[in-house]
């Protein structure tokens, strides 16, 4: 890699960290109701939502009214995008004439946008109408963000608390999450990429002429190129803030009208992370001791960082078999060299790897490059990230909720190891916690295994795989776990788009977002409600670099023995084959 | 209880959808379209009064007279940005090695005499099927065969190639890229080809 390269990265690290402390001083502001500079122009808008819903701010809840609210919101959210997918015929702003989406297809995206996965069994510009991108998909793709920072805040306050019953408003936080946090920071985004040459119109797609006529796949003469715009800066500014990821375009944000530029490019990777760093901040904040906070985020940057280097090592070595027919991958100032297959020249390797890396850190899943062409240890990081639970920044909210279930783990399996009594923030971890949390990390695993099973063995799970041999296996392999985890991006190309995978994939969907939210909802109650134990002597510090390293440990080895032998027979056993 | 919390999300729903799903689109969209209009609706590319193509949007190109772009899977045919697509191809997918091998005769039938290495991203195919541009390398590697086809001095064509890189942006983000749609059209406003092939 050139230097250039690793000074992107260096850059790129350095932004993040710098924005942590103030936006994440922010949130624990808007999560905590105290004065902000928004007040003046979102206050009345707050209230106003108060006002008409019926929310009393000053109300709290304990953890399983807080759960009954946030389920039926997502519900309803559900309800809303299917049915509007359904009748997007009769609807407005519908240039291109789309017809009715397919009832399993409408099932999937409903159930992927309403759980942030935003996972896309379609292509945006040939299924969906504008009115439902917008009215429908985009709408969620706020929403839903929204709910996981507020699930975050409630969880938080779990930690936070003693001897209380409430967590707080689910209502209050969610609403105060997408107005004061996404909101603004969405605006700003998406004028800036329209600079840059992100579309934004509602005007239908056009053809220009082509400079050489060309022909189609069926031999006849092409001399008009159709081009597909939209209003879709408005929509890419939140699915990258939200760790959303459906894309305006099929092929997302490698899409040039979606990621024009290399700056729209750092801008838009910038924004994957963002949010879910800055929150580690606003954690420590929360629980009146920042260091927690930096802990948790040097445990992230570690791991990615180690598997970011993976990846980048991997994808500019390139392609083997590409040398004897006298192709050139070395990198330099005048070609980006190694694996070029899916990706752009505007970003070369190190941009397209550290959004990889990024995108399947955080559960975003979005894409500027096509991680099914990515060389097999490539694509195996992607897989690992994921594997990892999405908690190495993870999801806005449930990355670091998932995190602080890890924590829970670490401080338990600690207190075992020493023989005593296990502590964390002055609360003591018991059988209860304990319970919740295996249970938190047994059930990804076993959706994305058991799924992954169940398709290879039946021909409707064989049946779309695209790429033949172990690559197949690894599509199956990362379509579950992207799911599962409510990622979003894919080996793309499975045939995704069929009664099989949308049907499995919506249910896959579903458990990875409210089976994992509920049980996490329910350790925080119990942890409220416990009396302060003052740290003594025996209690072991959380914000050391002994037990960063121990946290490290717990991750990696928890998520590495879940799916070590299903790795082996896909992307372990293709890199053996390539050399 | 449940009622209650019903009731609320049915309204903060319809709420949240007129200012996520509408206000907030039609805000960005009437800002957009008065302060970056260009930009808002495609960076149209106009010569004479007359669009020609889109700067970001690249094109199909095999004849030799031409500068070739990346390879693009996008159906039903290359370079429809009506569906982007990439070619999805693992690593090891006999198909891949199809595709490169038959770029790689189609440029060496149009340029036998090159015998120099050929930089990847002109035989692979990039992530969206659209990709504008190319590397600096690349268009290097094609500047022999322009310049005989087109009757011009190597140099004339270098000096189009400078013209039409877009460096990276900042002096460090991105890598350097010849955007071949613009290239191609400074070709033929230099040497008006006699007729399309």
């Amino acid at each position: 890699m050139t230097a250039n390269g690793i000074f992107q990265i260096v850059f790129y690290f350095a932004v993040l960290i710098l924005l942590v402390k103030p936006l994440g001083t922010f949130m624990a502001h808007v999560f905590q109701r105290e004065k902000t500079l928004l007040d003046p122009v979102l206050g009345p808008v707050e209230h106003f939502i108060y006002r008409l819903a019926r929310i009393n701010p000053n109300e709290e809840y304990n953890w399983k009214e807080n759960a009954l609210a946030m389920l039926l919101f997502n519900f309803a959210g559900l309800l809303v995008v299917y049915v509007l997918q359904r009748f997007q015929q009769f609807l407005p702003l519908n240039p291109q004439r789309m017809s009715a989406v397919s009832s399993d297809s409408a099932f999937n995206t409903a159930v992927s946008f309403a759980s942030n996965t935003n996972w896309q069994g379609y292509g945006g510009e040939t299924t969906m109408s504008y009115f439902t991108q917008m009215v429908g998909l985009t709408v969620q793709n706020f929403v839903s963000a929204a709910t996981g920072l507020a699930l975050l805040a409630l969880i938080i306050r779990g930690f936070a608390r003693h001897s209380m019953k409430t967590l707080g408003n689910f209502w209050v936080d969610l609403t105060r999450s997408a107005l004061y946090i996404l909101l603004p920071l969405s605006f700003l985004l998406a004028l800036t990429l329209v600079s840059q040459g992100v579309v934004q119109t509602f005007s239908p797609s056009f053809s220009v002429p082509l400079l050489q006529s060309t022909i189609d796949i069926n031999g006849a003469k092409v001399t008009e190129q159709q081009i597909a715009v939209g209003p879709a800066a408005s929509q890419i500014a939140i699915k990258q803030l939200g760790t959303n990821g459906g894309g305006f375009f099929n092929v997302n944000s490698s899409h040039p009208f979606e990621n024009p530029t290399p700056l729209s490019d750092f801008l838009e990777v910038l924004s994957i992370l963002l949010i879910a760093a800055a929150l580690c901040y606003t954690y420590g904040y929360m629980v009146k001791d920042t260091r927690q906070g930096w802990a948790i985020l040097a445990v992230m940057m570690i791991i990615f960082f180690g598997l970011l280097s993976i990846s980048l090592w991997s994808e500019q070595h390139g392609n083997p078999a590409f040398t004897s027919l006298g192709i050139d991958q070395t990198s330099s100032s005048l070609q980006p060299g190694g694996n070029m297959e899916g990706k752009e020249v505007r970003f070369g390797i190190p941009n397209s790897v550290l959004w990889e890396t990024a995108t399947t850190a955080a559960s975003n899943g979005s894409v500027n490059s096509m991680h099914d062409s990515y060389t097999p240890l490539g694509g195996l990081v992607a897989l690992v990230m994921m594997h990892l639970g999405e908690v190495i920044f993870g999801g806005v909210g449930s990355g670091l909720y998932g995190m602080l279930v890890f924590v829970v783990v670490a401080v338990f399996v600690a207190g075992l190891l020493v023989g005593r009594t296990p502590e964390y923030l002055g609360h003591k971890i018991e059988t209860y916690e304990m319970k919740m949390a295996s249970l938190l990390i047994l059930i990804m695993p076993i959706t994305v295994l058991v799924f992954t099973a169940i398709a290879v063995m039946t021909d409707a799970g064989r049946s779309t795989i695209f790429n033949p041999g172990v690559h197949g296996f690894s599509e199956v392999l990362y379509l579950f776990t992207s799911q599962s985890n409510n990622n979003g991006s894919a080996f793309a190309g499975i045939g995704a788009n069929t009664p099989f995978y949308n049907v499995t994939g919506g249910i896959a969907m579903i458990i990875g977002r409210y089976w994992l939210a509920v049980p996490t909802l329910a350790l925080a109650g119990s942890l409220a409600q416990k009396k302060f134990v003052p740290p003594g002597e025996g209690t072991l510090p959380t914000h050391t670099p002994l037990f960063i390293f121990w946290l490290i440990a717990v991750v990696v080895i928890v998520g590495a023995l879940n799916f070590l032998p299903a790795l082996a027979l896909g992307p372990i056993v293709e890199h053996l084959m390539m050399h | 209880m449940v009622l209650k919390h019903l009731r609320i999300a049915i309204v903060s729903l319809i709420l949240f959808t007129g200012i996520t799903g509408m206000i907030y689109p039609l805000a960005v969209t009437g800002i957009a379209q008065l302060i970056f209009p260009d930009k808002a609706n495609g960076s149209l590319i106009k010569q004479n009064g007359k669009v020609v193509g889109s700067s970001l949007i690249g094109q199909p190109f095999s004849n030799p007279e031409y500068f070739w772009g990346r390879l693009s899977a996008t159906a039903p045919y290359a370079y429809n940005a009506a569906a982007s697509s990439g070619s999805n191809y693992g690593p090891l997918n006999p198909a891949l090695f199809d595709a490169v091998k038959q770029r790689i005769r189609a440029l060496k039938t149009a340029d036998p005499q090159n015998a120099k290495p050929i930089p990847v991203d002109l035989v692979t195919a990039s992530a969206s099927g659209l990709d504008p541009h190319i590397s600096i390398a690349a268009a290097l590697y094609q500047l022999p065969r322009v310049a005989r086809y087109r009757g011009l001095k190597e140099k004339q064509v270098r000096m189009l190639i400078d013209q039409y890189t877009d460096g990276r942006q900042l002096g460090f983000l991105g890598e350097p890229s010849v955007n071949v749609l613009k290239l191609n059209l400074a070709l033929d406003e230099l040497v008006p080809l006699s007729q399309e092939k």
